[in-house]
This record gives C-alpha cells, structure tokens and sequence, in this order.
C-alpha cells in the first residue's frame, strides 16, 4: 500500500517537471517566476551548513539516467554583493535544479561558476547557470582536460543516461584561470581558490571561505564514497599535508557528508597509503599487475561505498604509476 | 603544432562514473578480419597449444593485462614463430604482431579496449599452420582515452626504457625459464583522442616496433598498433642462454629510434 502511494507520488512530481521544463524552453524571458515555484516541488536540497554556505550532498552512486547525475556535493557562497557556485552537477537537468534551489535562498546574482576539476558529475550542469552571465573559473589545466576529455565523457554518457539528458550538456571551458591562489571578492566576503598539482585529477580546486572556516575540497576529499584515483596516487598522498595545514573548521567533500577539519581527511589518507603500500609490495615481489590488482587495497573493502565499483580500477592506476619509482 | 600528452597514467574513467551501458550487438567483424589478415588461410583451434588470459570485465578500458602462453605438448617438434593479437571490435583490430624466439613461452601486455569484444590470438607455428584461441572482454572507450596532461614531464621522458628480471618461480625450482620486462615511456596517442574546443584529432604517435635481445639473440619483437596502452610493457618468460647482457630497441611514428642496454642478472 505505501509502495503504491510513494510510485504515485514520484509520477506526479515527474508530471511536475515535465511541465516545467516546457514552460522554461518556451518562454525563457518571462518564465523565471514560474521556473521557480515549480522546481520548488522538486525537493532538491541545498542546507545551509555555515552562515552563507548552502551545500547540496550528492547521492553516493554512479550516475544514471534515474538519478541524472546528480551524485557529487555542490553548493553556493552567499557574500554581500554576490554568489559563488562550486559545481554545477552532473547534467543540465540537475544544474536547473540546483539553480532554482539557489534562487529559493538568495536574488543576488551568480558571480562566479567555480569548477573543482574536470569530471562530468561536478560540471555537466554548467549550461544550466550560462545566462545568469557568470564568469566560469577553473584550474590553468581544466580547459585542456576538457578539450582532450570532453568528447569521451560526452559518448560515454550519452550510452549511461542517454541522449535526453546528455544532448543539452554543454561543456564551458573557464575563462578565469587559476594557476597558485586566486582571491575572488563577493562583497565583505573573500574567497580563497588554489590550484593543486595532479592529484585526484590533473585539474584540481579548492575553495575556502575564511568567513566560516568552510573548505569546498572538491574530489581531493572524499568521505564514505571510495576514493577515485584519475591523476597520481603519489601526487595525492603529498598533497596530504598540504592539505591538513589548512586553516578550516569542516570540509565539504566531493562525494560524502560535511564533516569537521581536518579530521574528516584521515579516512581518505589510510586509504591512499594502503593501496600505495600494497601495490609496491606487489611490485617489489614481481607479482604481475592482472594478479596484482585483485589483492592490493582489499582490506580497506568494508570501509568503503562503492568499493567493488572503483578498488581495483584506483590499483591498476597506481600499479601502471608505481611501477616506474 | 603538435601536441604531445602525458605519461601519468590517464583513464578512460568515464565509463566508472557510470552505471551499465546499453549496447546493441554489433555484427562480428571476424571472418572478414580472417580474410584480411590472415589472407583467409584456415585457423585450427589452437586449445592446448596456446593460451589467452584477459579479466571478462576490463575496471580501466585503457589499461586492461593480456597473458598469451604457449604450451606446445612435449613431442611436438614444431615452434611458434608469432603471435598475432586482434581486438575485434577495436578500430585498428591487429594490437600487436609478437615474433619470438623459440624460447619465449609467455607474453603478457596491456592494452586498449573500445567496446564489448571477442579477443583472439592468432600463433603461426613453424610449419606455417596457423592456431587460434579467444576470449571476451567487456570495456568501453580505451582508445579515445586521453593521456594525462603532463605535458614537461612526458617530453623529458618520452623514450625512457627500464628492464627489469624476476627471479625464477619458487614452485618450479628445475625449471630454467626466466621471467623479465620491458617497459618504454610513450603516450602512444591513438589518433582517435579528439580535441573538443579545436576538433581536430591529437595525432597518431606511439610505439610502432619494439625489440628485445639477449646477448646477440633475438628474443622478442613487437609490432604495435594503437591499441597498446600508453608506456608499452610487456612481460615475458624466456630461456636464459649465459650473456651478459640484454638491449632493447624500440622506434616510434614520429622516426624516433630509443636504445638501451642493462646487465643480466646472473644470480636470478
């Protein structure tokens, strides 16, 4: 009976989006009142986690067509005068959500679209805040991780969540630039950008908000969610340090819950130092790498979400790194 | 310009963002990949005289371990000459043509995937018969995978060679087989990597012919196509015959020529 109510209640709230999103295609201009009250049925969370900090918690999955990519942490910086965005999600349909949610708490307008690093789940919605006219700022590598990317991740998930919601994904390259520290005013508030050399990925941001000690760490941190390893194991276990050094009060990890800083970097670290460990063990005894990946990091199995999903896809790209010390 | 891309090993990390792919059935390009390249001579299954070991599911399309042995039975007389290996549903199907020395019994590599496909490995003996045996892999998108952009990095690497033996397996103590590996710092840019601002394609660069020798015998040569993982490796048993040492030569699209030389290590 409550089965039958909740499928009930999910078809009317996609009759609702359905309807919405027609009315935004047809009359962007004056539909912006309308775009707002409907989305507002949608339920998409965005929480207040500091005073001006609002931060939606991504489901720990893969991306789907069901769940349309939305599976990463994004959120918003309120300052005085303007809004900064860190991520966008995972399609454009999530990023008009999140917008709309945005809108819900604040009229100021998106100053800034901050991208953490290259991967689909944390800019595919990016389009979605294109006519706000905001200025698209990322890592000095981003643009070039797009560009050599972009095509395989565009086909691959155009297979994985189809073409409806994958055909309105535009990728938007940054046109800010960081390369060392980049400081963005919103007005009585100053946000911190680093780039970081290749680590999770060749593109990495973050973003600490000094005002609240809140750091947006991107896929640096992940908590809960296994970590996913597309850059250099040992340029992320030297970023560590660097890492805990900085001065904040909670993280808002790429994938998992906000958690207190730096402590909310330990899981991640054992993790990271296990697998690394393992895998020069391996090396060190000749153990080939198709043997080599079955075992390295095992142990870590129940610590994790979505562990069978990544463990052994992280140690063949530690093994294929480690293997040239 | 030409662009050259990095060494750290990129992923085609697309696919584990997400869940399952729908994919219709291709139609199975091997006979007509038979008459190609094989000239439609006739192939004898090979079960028993070679082997092929791949995971069913490849975790990283760019990076996915191949294993051939060769297991002849005792009492036949005859040799393999080469091993071609043919990825079926990939663009450029021939990865690689291995000719080896009579000694070689194992050839394990890594190599790129694009989609759901049958394997084979095709040995053409001494006598000039030709054996077949496959396998299947599921993975998707190793060939457009771009390399990781460390761009410095790669140039003052590009070449590098290391060599490295093993010491012999403890359970086969009588056994006088050796393993070693040879590895070569290379993008091996597939030329299917588009770049999505410019759409224009990042040029074919890799490893097109790689050699191993020990003292002044041959042990192993590779012919490599596109499908080779960027840093070609490749691990392989072979029958030490006392020189003192190995040298490798390996040559690129680009006319580049990487030579190397490394003691034996006598005491494995």
């Amino acid at each position: 009976m409550g089965q039958l109510l909740g499928h009930h209640l999910i078809r009317f709230t996609r009759a609702i989006f359905i309807l919405s999103c027609l009315f935004v295609n047809l009359d962007r201009s004056t539909g912006l009142t309308f775009y707002k009250t409907t989305y507002a049925e949608e339920q998409f969370s965005l929480s207040e986690i500091a005073s001006g900090v609002y931060v939606h918690v991504g489901k720990t999955e893969l991306m789907t067509a069901e769940n349309e990519g939305d599976i990463a942490n994004i959120g918003i910086i309120v300052g005085h005068d303007f809004v900064a965005v860190i991520d966008t999600g995972g399609s454009v349909r999530e990023g008009a959500k999140f917008l709309a949610a945005i809108r819900r708490v604040t009229p100021k307008p998106i100053r800034y679209v901050i991208n953490s690093h290259a991967h689909p789940d944390h800019l595919f919605g990016n389009a979605a805040f294109a006519h706000e006219g905001p200025t698209f700022v990322g890592h000095a590598n981003l643009p070039q991780a797009l560009s050599v990317r972009g095509a395989l991740y565009l086909d691959a998930f155009r297979r994985i969540m189809g073409s409806r919601l994958i055909d309105e994904v535009e990728l938007i390259p940054p046109t800010l630039m960081v390369g060392g520290e980049l400081r963005l005013d919103l007005g009585q508030r100053v946000v911190t950008l680093r780039s970081w050399r290749t680590a999770h990925s060749d593109s990495d941001l973050t973003v600490l908000d000094e005002t609240t000690g809140t750091l947006f760490a991107g896929d640096l941190v992940f908590l809960r969610h296994i970590p996913v390893l597309d850059g250099s194991i040992r340029g992320w276990l030297a970023a560590m340090d660097e890492l805990s050094a900085i001065r904040a009060a909670r993280v808002v990890p790429g994938h998992g819950p906000v958690s207190a800083w730096p402590g909310g970097l330990a899981d991640e670290r054992r993790y990271l130092q296990r697998l690394a460990q393992d895998t020069r063990s391996l090396i060190a005894q000749g153990i080939p790498l198709a043997t080599a990946v079955k075992s390295a990091g095992t142990s870590e199995k129940l610590q994790w979400e979505l562990f069978e999903e990544y463990n052994v896809r992280n140690a063949t790209a530690a093994y294929s790194e480690l293997e040239w010390e | 310009m030409r662009r050259k891309f990095g060494i750290l090993c990129a992923l085609a990390l697309a696919l584990c963002f997400g869940a399952g792919a729908l994919r219709a059935e291709p139609q199975d390009p091997w006979p007509d990949l038979v008459r190609d390249i094989f000239k439609g001579k006739p192939l004898v299954d090979g079960k028993g005289l070679i082997s092929i070991e791949m995971p069913s599911r490849a975790e990283d399309a760019a990076i996915v371990p191949v294993t051939l042995r060769i297991t002849l039975p005792a009492g036949d007389t005859r040799a393999v000459k080469a091993i071609t290996l043919v990825i079926d549903q990939n663009p450029s199907p021939v990865a690689a043509v291995f000719t080896v020395d009579p000694g070689v019994s194992m050839i394990s590599t890594r190599v790129r995937v694009n989609s759901y496909t049958n394997v084979h490995a095709v040995a053409e003996l001494s006598d000039g018969a030709l054996y077949v045996v496959q396998t299947y892999v599921k993975a998707s998108g190793g060939c457009s995978a771009p390399a990781a952009s460390d761009t410095q990095q790669a140039k003052a690497n590009l070449g590098l060679m290391r060599f490295r033996q093993f010491a012999a397996p403890k359970q086969t103590p009588a056994s006088t087989t050796r393993e070693a590996q040879i590895m070569i710092r290379h993008p091996n840019n597939s030329g299917l990597q588009m770049d999505q601002i410019t759409h224009l394609y990042v040029p074919l660069f890799i490893v097109s012919e790689l050699r191993v020798w020990q003292g002044d015998q041959l042990l192993l040569s590779m012919d490599g196509g596109i499908s080779i993982s960027e840093d070609p490796n490749i691990r392989f048993a072979y029958r030490p015959n006392g020189a003192a040492t190995f040298h490798a030569e390996a040559r690129d699209t680009d006319g580049h020529v990487f030579r190397a030389e490394w003691p034996a290590d006598q005491s494995m």
